[in-house]
């Protein structure tokens, strides 16, 4: 029998047991690891001490800094229109009859909320280069609409041109999770007291001018919010660029998120120690730039 | 290829004699062995289709060991590996007996985790003229260890659509004279048939990286671990693929997509090369309406290379008595033509044992190669590959050689500064410890 006292550690026990093995061992094993080197499939008997060795060898690897441009480049261009888009698309919305808003909002969560692989892969569909859907259509269109000059005459290798592969996981990035950025405004815009609004048409301010001075202004918080949900899900980016490049980050490894490179350096090049530590260099990037968001953000509100 | 037979006769009367060389199963055609008395489990690991293979082999298993149960665990190539990597990492809910991709047998072998089969009781030293001797010898781990068993070998040869060469005009020794003729060859198809002569331009790299291996050389590092990637086979190999891509000779795709398959489907690439297996893909599933339209060659300037395969080893934490029931299945699998010539004709699991390759079944046309008896000429080229040293960094030196070739082929970097570049990144890394 629980005593009355041992009562609420019972009903703890689930989530704390779930917690410390799955969230707390891995981490304190990865920041241990991060100081050794080990080779799994020897066992223990390869554990040894390193210091700050795998840390000096992550910062002196041309993969390692490539692989963080790849990450800022993803994070900056399928994250910074995702903002863009989803206030006006929300304040737009917003106006909008409830019944449609509703369904409309629904259709751009949809994304959000399928699997990553399946999505994917879908998509790597799309993309193929000689039966995929997108280059079947350009073809068309630039043979039926007479637009030939204007797209490209060759198909477009979207997923093996290391040019175009990055461009193409962004779009993906972008389309998945601007719904989801759509919502989180359009909840906070309900919060935004009408009167305000009465108040400005009264002083004779147009649409734009309300949008601009009250609803983005009254946004602040969420944008916050948001920039850093996105913020740190960029620098985090694994799972898209891994389907849509079969695990490898395709040609010259365009895609090869540092993600996605730390856990190959683990998983497939066995070498857990220099991937953990730099997984900690990619947490101490993420850290920084989410102190310098909430920096910038405070500032401006406080200077405001 | 009579040759080939030669020594396979000669290997089964040595096997005959109860030398050294006697295996557990030798009475197992007349029934002469008695059963063991042992009772206990034998956990296998395996993936696709070795799993199949061992199935086969329960009803000979339990003639032998009717108290041992065998219990196989099945888990998909990938799933499989991993769970391998951590079940040796933790020496915990290790089987008994592990089946292992050539590609993981360098990682397993070379972490001491094996069991090395050479010391007592196995002395697998003795049995070492009966495997092809290329798969013996990748069966090897750092300091000589012998930590895995070649269960089957993957020769390779040149796949190509005849209807696509008759068309051009062209003849089988065009494609195989050289690698300057094949990449002819290859410019006349695209002129006349419009059809690719490769999938991707990085496949001619891998196969003259492999094909001029020299004895002691690993595929990227030598013996010592040195980086080999400075030597006149990477300049050569990367300029051949250079070439094959400015001439648009490649489809730009690589193996195992949709595209691939795809571009067998319809047609679209003339040639592949592969391991022997490739054909019983390309029949059953890839491409089965071009029935009749491959041939199989032998690869261009008289190569000789191997694509995967296929081995069993032993962890080296468990039990010594279960150490000694794995070894008796590794045997049976192995070193009994019945079980190697059930796995070949069923999954195209082309026999390491040479004695397995006397079999009545490598002397019948294919169908599907147009009646082609293919697997004579997958034979003698098994006996020409020559086995790589195997090392530590082979995954990251192929991923970085790799990376350095998309640089030469779609960025237009010149050969010798992507070579430079791929010996820093791989030396910096073998420089470490």
């Amino acid at each position: 029998m629980a005593s009355g006292r041992a009562t609420p550690y019972l009903f703890l026990a689930p989530f704390l047991l779930l917690f410390v093995v799955f969230s707390l061992f891995p981490l304190v094993f990865s920041l241990v690891l991060a100081f050794h080197g080990w080779e799994p499939a020897a066992g223990w008997s390869s554990w040894r001490f390193l210091g700050l060795e795998n840390f000096s060898f992550a910062l002196d690897d041309p993969w390692f800094w490539k692989s963080l441009k790849n990450t800022a480049w993803l994070a900056v261009v399928s994250g910074v229109p995702q903002h863009v888009i989803a206030l006006p698309l929300a304040a737009l919305l917003h106006q909008a009859v409830p019944w449609l808003r509703n369904g409309v909002v629904g259709a751009y969560f949809l994304p959000y909320i399928t699997s990553t692989v399946a999505v994917a892969m879908v998509f790597s569909m799309l993309f193929s280069t000689d039966y995929g859907v997108v280059n079947v259509s350009l073809a068309q269109l630039a043979k039926s609409a007479g637009l030939g000059w204007l797209l490209p005459a060759e198909p477009v290798a979207w997923l093996s041109d290391p040019d175009m592969i990055k461009p193409s996981v962004a779009l993906l990035v972008f389309w998945r999770y601007v719904g989801f950025n759509v919502a989180l405004y359009l909840a906070a815009m309900q919060t935004i007291p009408k009167d305000l609004y009465e108040a400005a048409t009264v002083d004779g301010a147009n649409a734009w001018q309300q949008f601009w001075w009250i609803t983005v202004p009254s946004l602040k918080p969420m944008i916050f919010f948001g920039v850093t949900l996105t913020m740190i899900g960029g620098l985090q980016l694994f799972e898209e660029p891994f389907v849509m490049t079969d695990g490898r980050g395709g040609s010259d490894q365009a895609a090869m998120t540092t993600a996605i490179y730390l856990y190959r350096t683990a998983f497939e090049f066995d070498d857990f120690g220099t991937a953990s530590a730099m997984s900690w260099l990619l947490f101490i990037v993420i850290a920084v730039l989410t102190w310098l968001t909430n920096r910038a953000f405070r500032t401006r509100q406080e200077a405001a | 290829m009579p040759s080939a037979l030669a020594q396979a006769t000669i290997v089964a009367t040595t096997a005959a004699a109860p030398a050294a060389g006697s295996t557990l199963w030798d009475g197992l055609a007349t029934g002469d062995f008695k059963p063991d008395p042992t009772v206990g489990r034998l956990t296998v690991a395996a993936f696709p289709a070795l799993d199949e293979i061992i199935r086969a082999a329960l009803p000979t298993w339990q003639r032998k060991f009717p108290n041992v149960e065998l219990r196989i665990i099945s888990r998909q190539f990938v799933d499989h590996h991993t769970a391998m990597t951590t079940a040796l990492a933790t020496a915990s809910h290790l089987p008994d007996l592990i089946a292992l991709e050539f590609g993981f047998v360098a990682k397993f072998a070379g972490s001491g985790a094996l069991q090395d089969l050479r010391q007592p009781p196995f002395d697998a030293t003795r049995f070492q003229d009966r495997w092809v001797p290329f798969a013996y010898r990748q069966g090897h781990g750092r300091q000589g260890v012998l930590a895995a068993i070649p269960a089957d070998i993957g020769p390779g040869a040149l796949f190509y659509r005849l209807d696509l060469l008759d068309k051009t005009g062209l003849t089988e020794a065009d494609l195989t004279r050289s690698w300057d003729s094949y990449l002819a060859a290859g410019q006349a198809l695209k002129a006349r048939s419009g059809a690719f002569l490769l999938a991707h331009a990085r496949e001619l790299k891998d196969i003259v990286l492999r094909a001029q291996l020299q004895p002691g050389e690993g595929l990227y590092l030598d013996r010592d671990g040195r980086c080999l990637v400075n030597t006149p086979r990477f300049s050569r190999a990367f300029e051949l693929a250079q070439q094959a891509r400015k001439a648009r000779l490649d489809a730009k795709v690589l193996a195992w997509t949709n595209e691939w398959t795809e571009g067998f489907r319809r047609g679209t690439v003339a040639t592949q090369m592969s391991g022997a297996w490739l054909a019983g893909h390309l029949a059953n599933w890839m491409a089965p309406a071009t029935k009749g339209l491959w041939r199989s060659a032998s690869l261009p300037e008289g190569s000789a290379a191997a694509w995967g395969g296929s081995f069993y080893a032993i962890p080296r934490a468990i039990d010594p008595a279960q150490k000694h029931l794995a070894w008796a299945l590794i045997q049976l699998l192995t070193l009994q033509p019945d079980a190697q010539q059930r796995a070949f004709r069923q999954h195209d699991a082309f026999p390491s044992l040479l004695a397995a390759q006397a079999d009545p079944f490598f002397e019948q046309p294919i169908a599907f190669l147009g009646g082609q008896k293919a697997r004579l000429q997958w034979r003698d080229a098994a006996q020409r590959i020559r086995a790589a040293e195997v090392h530590r960094l082979d995954a990251i030196a192929d991923e970085i050689v790799n990376t350095e070739l998309d640089k030469v082929l779609d960025r237009g970097k010149d050969v010798a500064s992507a070579l430079g570049d791929a010996f820093d990144l791989i030396d910096r890394r073998a420089r470490r410890r």
